[in-house]
């Protein structure tokens, strides 16, 4: 029996041990100082270098465009990011124009509905949450010696999907088919529009929260697992702690939302009426789905923002940050507390006083980490030397603007001034100064700070001022006078207003203040984009920091660090001696490229002790297509087309297998490997000291907590509406749902029973138990689906059996997922990908089937059970 | 209740207040407030206000301190001091504050009301209101205007046909959302007579701008007199223009949708229009209840408020048209 109890350790020790043993790192470590000490041979170095940089080259021509490499990747996806945010901008300037007198008609109120909601979506979604991934894939590695992120196609693959799906949503204005009914798409509004604008947004805005939650996920696997030697989860540069953070963020805030935009899709589509009043809906539950991941959203936006500036803010004053540990406490108080908040949102649907005031409450606690934050850096300054820095100064001014949004959040959180300001443009105000100061200023400061280390070349200091002043003045004339036009009454998202409300000369004042910004980002775009092929390559850590990124070579390297350092200290450039000198003589670790494979170090996640050597993927197409059928298949059902879109989803899913097949978790052709300073590490691992298994680990976090939303969709009608289940109503069949959920769970057994049989070397047991496996699987959903379709639960005619409907399809639907792997499994110990000692995807599979047994299990009893008891 | 109360925010923030006082008025101004729950509100503001002046003044002070005036090494002792009282106990203590009295106000705003209910639902984009005085079996039915006796606190049952809004007179008090399919309820307490603008303040589709009404605060006795007359059925034509203007009304089939009581017209898809002559504007809050403004809208809705589901009538022959608008104008 314990050998299926599922912990790791047990297992080996029970048979794997020697597979393990063997796999175990062997040499000397932590490297001693006579070790680093010793000298490079010249003539070795200049070999190792030329193996690495032929491992590490960029595609050259047409073919670069396949690179998977993070400074590539993450490259694009910046400036793609950067790309909506102008347009987005340019939507606001048009709204500013309608807006600038009143009864103006430059813009129909069809228009300008449209307007709104792309701005607010586009710099949601196609800015602020990609921004920070894209800056996180860019420059992450580099701030842990890092080659690579761990899984660079999964990037590459998350960069086209986003792409893709952006151009498709923002696309969609020049046929003014463009969504309008906000971007938070309450319904019934939403659900009744006419166009193909909500399913545009819904389709779209799901596609590309499917490829930021995979950017989150290689960003999380990333910061655990691809530290260098040493740099234990104390020494982590700030913005590593912050990554962690917000990836853990959006890997719990997403999901609600995308469980939400099932519902919304299955009721426009399929006229389920999960929102719809009249057949037991509640559109409530979009905005509690909405708001649970629209509040932590706001967190997402804010908070790698503090990160840049915890990397700007010592290097300006010239010393260690002051308060890491709280800065740190807080960052991760503020990622719980800003769960805790939604209902701030709603706080005039008439919810009770008690609720409001303990919403009240948490919205005015999260103040303080966000203060500690900023007293931190306060702090770190004081007891520096300060120098005033162009990077330095757009983060003193996000630091001006961001407190004053701060205020203004301090007042609206009490819920009875709410009620006054609640979707005017006091708020419209209040977000714009949070955003800016908690997010467009301090990123423009880390675009200058970061400049000379991205494209080793400097932006101009003056045009940075100029763009500084124009966009900072700018912001408060547009800004300011909005929180005395929402007071004198007006409303958000109004396409015109009458005159002779006090409202004129306010809305004239912001109309001219967002040309003020509009020229402030005109000089930065310049700047940024200007060709700068005559300037000399900038001094190697022009701002004299002492974080890691500053050691990368000038003239750029492809390959990240020449060598993989020992790190023992929070700054190492500044506390290590010589350690830039040694990282360039390739003295640390994999200063090699023997087999002319990418490979980085991971280490373990709390000490980071090196592990084992992965293999990163290199250039690839797969890619491209991989993401143009998925985006295929999200993008044909907008229209109402459902079997070709089907058919896409095949498609990706064979592109998918063909890229997994072919690139990961391949057997290598040495098991053990010298990485340098006499450490001898493997080069295959399975289970939870991988890589991909960190993956799939969270992975499935973010997939439960979807599921956990709908779960909550159940209880959240039970509670609000008398009648759920309706008198009258239908169960569904109480022994096929229980005998579909046995069927699961011993899906579930066969194909842990074959991981654990296959590392005892009975490969052909193992590959009867995968056969079993499917099938008992098909059997379960069958008996699960009969259940429902038995009795009389048409999900069009009421929201409850709707619910039961969803949450068995949400299993269907894993369910499928679950056996490709299992097959792919049964194929792969068939066609010697998995043997004994090889067995990742086993490990993997089994993983995800943990988590699908317990949603089998979850919802036989919700949807078999609970409507019989409630 | 009151004896706490802070007055007028002439205390904290003088200066600032004689340059935005002028600034502060307007038809739909919280700050000018004329209800017992928007002054609450706006005292409450100011409060908050002058706090967060002084705030952002000594956050940013300090921040200029230390990067331009003091950029010498300080004392780390201080810095870590500066964390823990600035992050940590300083904001402990003025939000446990705030807190504190902020969500005191919360039942004030909240005392149920003495009499008067009235209901408003959310139409698309236009406010169907429902006067129901205490005892009373049947609403008197109106739309577009709501009217409050002051001095007293009437009940506002608040619901919403198709889409969310959310019910707003910023001089009388916070807003709250209507939903289809769920009531909502607010109470306000208006105080001093006058006419004010509400607006809806929850994004409702294409129209969602132009779905504004006035909201007229009477004296008790004054309102009193006003509810009668708007229970009688509409008064007959006045004269041969009006007249005719009815048969337009009846012969066009405006009675499917609209209700003209003491007429065949008894449609409720639509607003009331039994006295829709004596109303301060007409199209939710859109134009002036003027002859001219009625034939414009019966011609053009769909131009004055784009999507409006009225059909436009301007294939109506301009007599009838002037007609039309002349019985209407004349319905008060």
């Amino acid at each position: 029996m314990s050998a299926i109890s599922g912990d790791p350790n047990d297992i080996r020790r029970m048979s794997g041990r020697e597979i393990a043993d063997a796999r175990a790192p062997e040499g000397p470590y932590p490297p001693t100082d006579e070790m680093l000490a010793e000298p490079m041979d010249p003539e070795v170095s200049r070999a190792q270098a030329e193996r690495l940089r032929a491992a590490w080259k960029t595609p050259q021509g047409w073919r670069y465009w396949s690179a998977v490499n993070n400074s590539e990747v993450g490259l694009w996806y910046v400036l793609t990011a950067f790309f909506f945010m102008l347009c987005a901008g340019l939507l606001a300037l048009a709204m500013r124009v309608q807006l600038a007198v009143p009864d103006n008609d430059v813009l129909s109120a069809d228009r300008f509905n449209q307007f709104f909601t792309m701005h607010g979506t586009a710099m949601m979604f196609l800015f602020a949450v990609p921004l920070f991934e894209a800056i996180s894939i860019l420059i992450l590695p580099a701030f842990m010696g890092a080659r690579d992120m761990p899984f660079p196609r999964l990037s590459a693959y998350g960069f086209w999907c986003f792409l893709i799906g952006s151009v498709f949503v923002m696309g969609s204005l020049l046929f003014n088919a463009a969504p309008k009914a906000g971007w938070f798409m309450y319904p019934p509004l939403a659900t009744q529009d006419l166009g193909i604008g909500s399913d545009i947004w819904l389709l779209g805005l799901s596609f590309i929260e499917v490829a930021s939650i995979a950017a989150a996920v290689e960003l999380i696997v990333g910061t655990l697992k691809c530290r260098p030697p040493g740099m234990r989860v104390n020494l982590m540069p700030l913005y590593a702690w912050y990554v962690l953070v917000v990836g853990g963020m959006i890997v719990f805030a997403f999901p609600p939302l995308i469980a939400g935009d099932l519902l919304f899709e299955l009721e426009r589509s399929f006229d389920w009426p999960f929102f719809d009043p009249e057949r037991g809906g509640d559109p409530l539950l979009w905005q509690h789905l909405f708001w649970i991941f629209g509040h932590p959203e706001v967190y997402i936006i804010f908070l790698p923002s503090i990160a840049i500036a915890a990397m700007i803010v010592p290097t300006a004053a010239q010393r260690p940050i002051v308060g890491y540990s709280w800065i740190v406490l807080s960052a991760v108080g503020t990622g719980f507390l800003s769960f805790g908040l939604w209902v701030h949102h709603m706080f005039t649907t008439g919810l009770p006083a008690l609720s409001l005031g303990f919403f009240s409450a948490a919205s005015e606690a999260v103040v303080i980490p966000t203060g500690i934050q900023i007293f931190a850096f306060v702090a770190t300054l004081m007891v520096g030397r300060v120098t005033m820095s162009l990077p330095m100064l757009w983060i003193a001014g996000a630091l001006a603007i961001f407190t004053a949004g701060g205020l203004t959040g301090v007042m609206v959180a009490i819920a009875s001034f709410d009620f006054q300001v609640h979707d005017t443009y006091f708020i419209v105000a209040h977000l714009h100064y949070t955003l800016f100061g908690g997010m467009v200023l301090p990123v423009i400061g880390g675009v200058y700070y970061f400049y000379p280390f991205i494209r080793k070349k400097q932006m101009s200091e003056r045009m940075g001022r100029w763009a500084f002043w124009l966009i900072f003045t700018g912001f408060n004339i547009t800004f300011l006078p909005m929180h005395l036009t929402g007071l004198l009454g007006m409303p958000r998202r109004v396409f015109t207003y009458p005159t002779g409300l006090g409202w004129d000369w306010l809305n004239m004042v912001s109309s001219v203040g967002a040309f003020v910004i509009a020229a402030g980002f005109a000089v930065f775009t310049w700047d940024l984009l200007r060709p700068k092929g005559h300037q000399p390559p900038p001094p190697r850590n022009p701002w004299r920091a002492g974080t890691l990124e500053w050691s990368h070579n000038i003239p750029e390297e492809a390959w990240g660090s020449r060598s993989i350092p020992y790190v023992d200290s929070r700054y190492p450039l500044w506390q290590q001696e010589k350690i830039v000198e040694r990282m360039d003589a390739g003295r640390y670790y994999l200063g090699d490229a023997e087999e002319g494979l990418r490979e980085t170090l991971v280490t373990s996640v709390i000490d980071a002790r090196p592990v084992y050597v992965a293999r990163v993927t290199g250039p690839a197409w797969i890619t491209h297509l991989a993401a143009g059928f998925t985006g295929a298949a999200f993008i044909i059902p907008t229209f109402h087309i459902y079997w070709p879109a089907v058919v896409a989803g095949a498609f990706a899913v064979a592109c998918i297998i063909y890229w997994l097949w072919t690139s990961t978790a391949r057997i290598p052709e040495t098991e053990k490997k010298d990485v340098g300073l006499g450490l001898t590490l493997a080069t295959y691992v399975a289970g939870p000291k991988a890589v991909g298994w960190w993956g799939m680990w969270i992975t499935m976090l973010a997939d439960s907590t979807a599921f956990a939303g709908l779960v909550f969709g159940v209880f959240y009608y039970w509670t609000s509406n008398t009648a759920f289940p309706p008198p009258g109503a239908d169960f569904a069949e109480p022994w096929l749902m229980a005998g579909g959920a046995v069927a699961m769970v011993a899906s579930w057994a066969a194909v842990l029973g074959a991981r654990e049989i296959n590392r005892r070397g009975r490969t052909d047991i193992a590959r009867m138990a995968l056969v079993a496996a499917p099938v008992l699987a098909g059997l379960g959903v069958a008996g699960m689906v009969a259940a429902l379709w038995l009795p009389d639960l048409d999900p069009t005619s009421h929201v409850y059996p709707a619910m039961m409907w969803v949450l068995v399809v949400w299993t269907v639907a894993h369910t499928i997922a679950g056996v490709v792997m299992q097959c792919y499994c049964l194929a792969g110990t068939i066609f010697g990908k998995i043997d004994p000692a090889h067995d990742a995807d086993l490990w993997n599979t089994c993983l995800f089937w943990h988590f699908l047994c317990l949603t089998a299990i979850i919802t036989a009893l919700v949807t078999g059970l609970l409507p019989r008891v409630l | 209740m009151t004896s706490w109360r802070v007055t007028r925010p002439g205390i904290f923030a003088p200066c600032l207040l004689l340059l935005l006082l002028p600034a502060c008025d307007g038809p739909q101004s919280a700050l000018a407030p004329a209800g017992r729950e928007a002054e609450l509100l706006a005292d409450l503001f100011w409060i908050m206000l002058a706090g967060a002046v002084v705030l952002w003044l000594a956050i940013n002070g300090l921040m200029f301190y230390v990067t331009r005036i003091n950029v010498g090494h300080m004392p780390r002792r201080l810095a870590e001091g500066i964390i823990i009282g600035g992050g940590i106990v300083f904001p402990v203590i003025v939000l446990a504050a705030l807190l504190g009295y902020g969500l005191t106000l919360m039942p004030l705003t909240r005392v149920p009301g003495d009499g008067l209910r009235i209901r408003v639902t959310g139409e698309q984009w236009w406010w169907r209101v429902e006067y129901w005085p205490e005892g009373a079996e049947a609403p008197v039915v109106a739309a577009n205007e709501v009217r409050l006796p002051s001095g007293r606190r009437t009940d506002i049952e608040l619901a919403a046909h198709e889409v969310i809004h959310s019910f707003w007179i910023p001089a009388l008090g916070g807003k709250t959302d209507m939903f289809p399919g769920r009531d909502t309820l607010m109470t306000l307490e208006p105080l001093t007579p006058g006419v004010y603008r509400g607006q809806c303040a929850e994004f409702c589709g294409e129209s969602h701008a132009l779905m504004a009404f006035q909201a007229v605060v009477l004296p008790e006795e004054e309102f009193a007199d006003w509810l009668e007359a708007e229970a009688a059925p509409a008064r007959p034509p006045s004269g041969p223009l009006e007249a005719a203007g009815q048969e337009v009304f009846l012969a066009q089939g405006c009675g499917a949708c609209h209700t003209v009581r003491g007429t065949p017209a008894t449609g409720a898809v639509g607003p009331d229009l039994t006295h829709v002559g004596s109303r301060l504007t007409i199209g939710a809050g859109t134009l002036p209840p003027t002859a001219e403004a009625l034939a414009n809208w019966i011609a053009h809705p769909g131009t004055i408020k784009p999507g409006v589901e009225m059909p436009s009538y301007d294939e109506l022959a301009p007599d009838d048209l002037a007609a039309l608008a002349a019985w209407l104008e004349g319905l008060e």
